[in-house]
């Protein structure tokens, strides 16, 4: 994958976050990208983040570093927050 | 059913809490107040003669056959006039009306062909029929001296004539035209014996007046006047059978009307919830597409895509498929193979996509066309209301006050809706349309738009976020909705930040280009002029910042208090039929049927132990994903149903050397799309008219498909994809879409209660249907949010990265016109390409002056990601210094200039935001040209050899 692009993508969720603050953001952008991203986009993004790519903004390489260690947060907006295996309430039709 | 008329019952139906008692020919009936006597006959029974009287408009009182007697007074009144009264008694059948009516249609006679024999609507005509009612036997006037039986049939309009000869001035048209389409295009022409039913200015037929070929003036026609010319051409329908239409996401019902195993006319069905009876000229005529000679009925393979096609029986087709996808599996992994479901097909169909997907395939790699539409409406209500759905049914626009109408175009889009909305606002409601172009909305005929902002394209927050400044800073916020029904701590923060200064109007001025006052006017307007409900479409989505544009949206309404009752809430226009089916279904790649994510163990076990397989817990590649992921090697295989996504998704040459990178790709669809350019299988598919099943409109409105012919290539796609399936070594064993259904409601919450059987007896249901829901639920959040409480999300305005500059100084946006759907494949297919020939692009006069440009050039239009030419259109419909175009044809491909920027939650992307610069051209760029040699070379095909 292209390591530019998914940089560009990571980068611009974390701008869209960053009103939430620094640690808020990071958490966002974190479990928005553990949620949406397919397992090689995400190992991409990792190893851009090791070869220190220099695009990467602060939240967004906080939230990479996140996910990295293994910590995924849990759901920071009703975004994340999908229905239950019984539950019928939340939608996100596109 | 066997052929019948629908029922008529001469006036509308009233809504009244009160209800009248009267006695009608002996016979006692009860109706709702406001009734009038005609209707309150065809309730009980009873059929009063009538003529320029038909339910879906406004009574007249013109025609003078539905006199009646009523005991008490004088005269005969016309009955569809007089309102039923308590304790009236009315005769309907005396030898005083007798002959009243048979003098007056002695009248109509005198002036009307006796040609009923050879006349296309023999059989099938009400004056016919009158005629017969009211005993007629001799015209004692005779048949000489003047008439209007030597006037010229005006055959203009490609789907329908006009021949006077035949007309009764009932003004039934006219009226149609005026109140269920509200276009107004329609006039009685002169006064007295030279009356005449004209379309537009002296000298207009109907093609170049402002019809729109909304199809309501023939339905309403009670003669041979107005008359289908498929219906001259075939003859009168022998059954009908009643079904849902394939385009928009209004999901109109219609009765396909049949003979034999050949479609006569398609009419919209009166009971229908969705449509109420009005149709668009899509749905109504553009189904010739179904029989189109380009249609591919046979399936056909090829090693390399620079090959000839080779037709093939099914078996080798399916064969050579899972081949190659068992093939690509073993050697690069599951998560190399993907599909793509089709917001075309039904929510059976695109079940079964996905299911082949994750079940088949092995990888979540499904994604739905959702993606480049609306995926920011998923994001952005799920957010804030906690689920995304539309909010309301589409009567609610009829208890509106106040309607915003934000990046949507709906007379163009969503014809039918449109048309309701434009009778709300003849009622009197306000308009408020934030659009860079100017809309047909913002002054039609009886409507203006209070406020026009014209907004600079890709400021959408920046718009809102000031709007709701006004609200705040003003006090017009519905503190106690808000205290009751949101998060007040959300809110506070909400309202701190958009307070702040530089979020006023007069401040974002300089960023939005809307003049403050105006801006400060609609705000008090939306948040003070009672009900007010928001529609918005893909002018709100497909930007970089689409998903804050929805939360924006959802803040401004809760702020107001404009959420959770009828007449007001956030409505997001969808652009496919089935785009809601489509999600519905579990054709994103992060979540299963019924929105649950794909990493819930207990919702992946219920799956498992379903379908009897082991499920990838990892989110999917969304479709731009998978482009990006097929051009650095590990994705090497996709399945396309119904999609086009060569011709629709943005930066063709992306979607192109993506495609072109992998290794096997399957289309299924009608016809050779311009993906198919790209694939090693072509599946033929098959259209709305061939198959059961169900899709689910814009109001979640789930109804049915049915089948009225069968299948030209002899299979439904459901049935294709369970063949591709079985090939892969899958064990289905579906007879019917019904199966599917009650898969889909064993599997998924929302849907428990759906059946093809409760679908058959109820007509429609609106998800979710289960246990709290049991019948359905028209209106959301009526009792509370989905989450409980009302999220307010602060929106900060990010301004897009794509830039204006010296190369590229004009901003592009994209859209849809009214003849034409999505990519064209169905309607450049039909006559609809009369209005609509070839994508032109629009400009302002100030910027086609500046470059020597007059309307009818060739210019071309160059981003920083291709170039393309295409005919000018000068018009100050658009704002200095942006452009317009549509996307329906593949010789334009709108989409080579369009980039690859998007939304920052969802990656649906920025169509409506390009820098682009436009110059004067002598014609084709150097890409169109080898695009159409390409294009040709890939559509060859070697027939398939005889059998011996």
């Amino acid at each position: 994958m292209d390591a530019d692009r998914l940089i560009y993508m990571a980068n611009q969720i974390a701008r869209n976050f960053e009103v939430r603050g620094k640690q808020g953001a990071i958490a966002a952008t974190a479990d928005h990208i553990d949620k949406f991203w397919d397992p090689r986009m995400k190992a991409a993004a990792y190893a851009a983040l090791e070869q220190g790519h220099a695009g990467l903004s602060t939240i967004a390489q906080g939230a990479l570093e996140m996910l990295r260690r293994g910590h995924t947060p849990a759901p920071q907006s009703l975004a994340t927050t999908f229905n239950a295996v019984d539950e019928a309430g939340h939608s996100d039709a596109g | 059913m066997t052929y019948e008329r629908q029922t008529d019952f001469g006036t509308p139906e009233a809504l009244s809490d009160t209800f009248v008692t009267l006695t009608i020919d002996g016979r006692e009936v009860t109706v709702p107040a406001g009734t009038s006597v005609m209707r309150a006959a065809a309730e009980c029974g009873g059929a009063i003669p009538k003529l320029c009287a038909t339910d879906n408009v406004k009574a007249f009182g013109s025609c003078r056959l539905c006199l009646v007697e009523i005991e008490g007074r004088k005269g005969t009144p016309a009955s569809c006039t007089t309102p039923a009264e308590q304790g009236m008694e009315v005769s309907t059948q005396t030898p005083r009306l007798e002959k009243l009516r048979r003098g007056v249609m002695e009248l109509y006679i005198s002036d009307h062909p006796l040609d009923c024999l050879t006349c296309s609507a023999n059989n099938d005509c009400e004056l016919q029929d009158q005629a017969a009612a009211v005993g007629l036997r001799d015209v004692r006037y005779g048949y000489e001296g003047a008439d209007h039986l030597g006037t010229q049939t005006d055959t203009s309009n490609p789907y329908f004539d006009f021949d006077p000869s035949k007309c009764i001035v009932c003004s039934r048209c006219v009226r149609a035209c005026d109140e269920v389409q509200g276009t107004l295009a329609l006039t009685i022409d002169g006064r007295g014996f030279a009356s005449m039913v004209s379309a537009g200015q002296q000298g207009d037929d109907f093609l170049s007046s402002e019809c729109v070929s909304c199809g309501a003036c023939v339905q309403a026609c009670p003669t041979a006047t107005l008359q289908e010319k498929s219906v001259k051409a075939i003859g009168k329908p022998e059954r009908a059978v009643v079904t849902t239409c394939a385009y928009c996401g209004v999901g109109c019902t219609f009765r396909a009307e049949m003979r034999g195993e050949q479609l006569v006319r398609m009419v919209p069905w009166k009971d229908g919830k969705a449509n109420r009876g009005h149709s668009c000229v899509k749905g109504r005529f553009a189904w010739g597409y179904a029989n189109h000679r380009d249609r591919i009925t046979k399936p056909m393979i090829r090693d390399k895509i620079d090959e000839p096609w080779r037709e093939v029986s099914w078996d080798e087709a399916l064969t050579f498929t899972a081949s190659r996808l068992n093939a690509i599996k073993t050697q690069y992994g599951a998560r190399a193979l993907g599909g793509i479901t089709s917001s075309r097909c039904t929510n059976e169909e695109t079940f079964l996509v996905q299911k082949l997907v994750r079940a088949g395939f092995g990888s979540n790699n499904v994604d739905t066309c959702a993606r480049v539409c609306h995926s920011p409406t998923g994001y952005g209500l799920k957010t804030t209301f906690g689920t995304s759905a539309g909010t309301q049914d589409f009567d609610s626009v009829m208890q509106a006050d106040v309607i915003l109408v934000i990046g949507a175009n709906p007379t163009d889009a969503h014809p039918v809706f449109a048309s309701r909305m434009k009778r709300r606002l003849r009622q009197g409601a306000k308009l408020i349309v934030i659009d860079p172009r100017r809309i047909d909305l913002v002054r039609s005929p009886h409507i203006e738009a209070a406020h026009h902002l014209a907004l600079q394209p890709g400021t959408n927050v920046a718009v809102l976020t000031a709007m709701a400044h006004v609200i705040v800073t003003e006090g017009l916020a519905d503190e106690v909705f808000v205290r009751e029904r949101c998060d007040w701590q959300e809110f506070e923060e909400w309202a701190r930040f958009v307070a702040e200064e530089r979020h006023s109007p007069e401040v974002l001025e300089a960023v939005t280009r809307v003049p403050a006052g105006e801006m400060r006017a609609a705000a008090r307007l939306y948040a003070t002029g009672g009900n007010g409900a928001i529609y918005y479409g893909l002018g709100v989505t497909e930007h970089s910042q689409g998903s804050s544009t929805v939360m924006a949206i959802a803040n401004l309404a809760m702020a107001t208090g404009n959420v959770g009752r009828r007449g007001v809430g956030v409505n997001p226009l969808r652009g496919q039929n089935n785009v809601q089916g489509a999600c519905d279904m579990g054709s994103s790649p992060h979540e299963l049927s019924g929105y649950r994510h794909i990493s819930d163990g207990d919702t992946r076990a219920l799956f498992e132990a379903d379908w009897g397989v082991t499920l990838d817990e990892e989110p999917g590649l969304r479709i731009p994903n998978m482009l990006d992921a097929a051009l650095d090697g590990s994705f090497r295989a996709l399945y396309v149903q119904g999609e086009d996504i060569l011709q629709s998704d943005p930066n063709t040459h992306h979607v192109a050397a993506g495609l072109a990178a992998m290794e096997c790709v399957i289309v299924h669809d009608l016809f050779l799309n311009e993906t198919a350019n790209y694939a090693h299988v072509f599946l033929p598919g098959s259209t709305f008219l061939e198959k059961d099943g169900t899709f689910t409109n814009a109001e979640r409105r789930i109804q049915l498909v049915r089948k009225v012919m069968e299948p030209a290539n002899g299979m439904g796609d459901w049935e294709v994809t369970q063949a591709l399936a079985n090939a892969m070594g899958l064990q289905w064993h579906y007879t019917h879409p019904a199966q599917i259904m009650d898969e889909i409601a064993r599997l998924t919450p929302s849907f428990a209660g759906v059946s093809f059987e409760r679908l058959e007896a109820e007509g429609s249901l609106q998800w979710p249907v289960n246990a709290q829901f049991p019948d359905g639920a028209p209106v959301m959040h009526v009792d509370g949010f989905a989450s409980g409480k009302g999220k307010f999300v602060v929106t900060d305005y990010v301004p897009t990265d794509e830039k204006t500059g010296p190369r590229y100084p004009l901003l592009l946006t994209t859209g849809r016109i009214l003849s034409q759907y999505n990519v064209g494949a169905q309607t450049r297919r039909t006559e609809n390409v009369v209005w609509h020939e070839e994508d032109v692009l629009e400009i302002h006069p100030s910027d086609a002056e500046n470059r020597g440009l007059k309307s009818g050039d060739w210019v071309r239009l160059a981003s920083r990601t291709g170039e393309t030419t295409l005919r000018a259109d000068v018009t100050d419909r658009v704002a200095p210094g942006v452009v317009y175009t549509t996307f329906h044809h593949p010789a334009t491909q709108a989409n080579v200039v369009t980039t690859e920027y998007s939304d920052w939650a969802t990656n649906c992307p920025e169509y409506k935001v390009t820098a682009v610069q436009v110059m004067a051209s002598n014609g084709p760029s150097e890409w169109q040209e080898s695009y159409a040699s390409w294009s040709e070379k890939s559509r060859r095909i070697v027939p398939a050899e005889p059998a011996e």
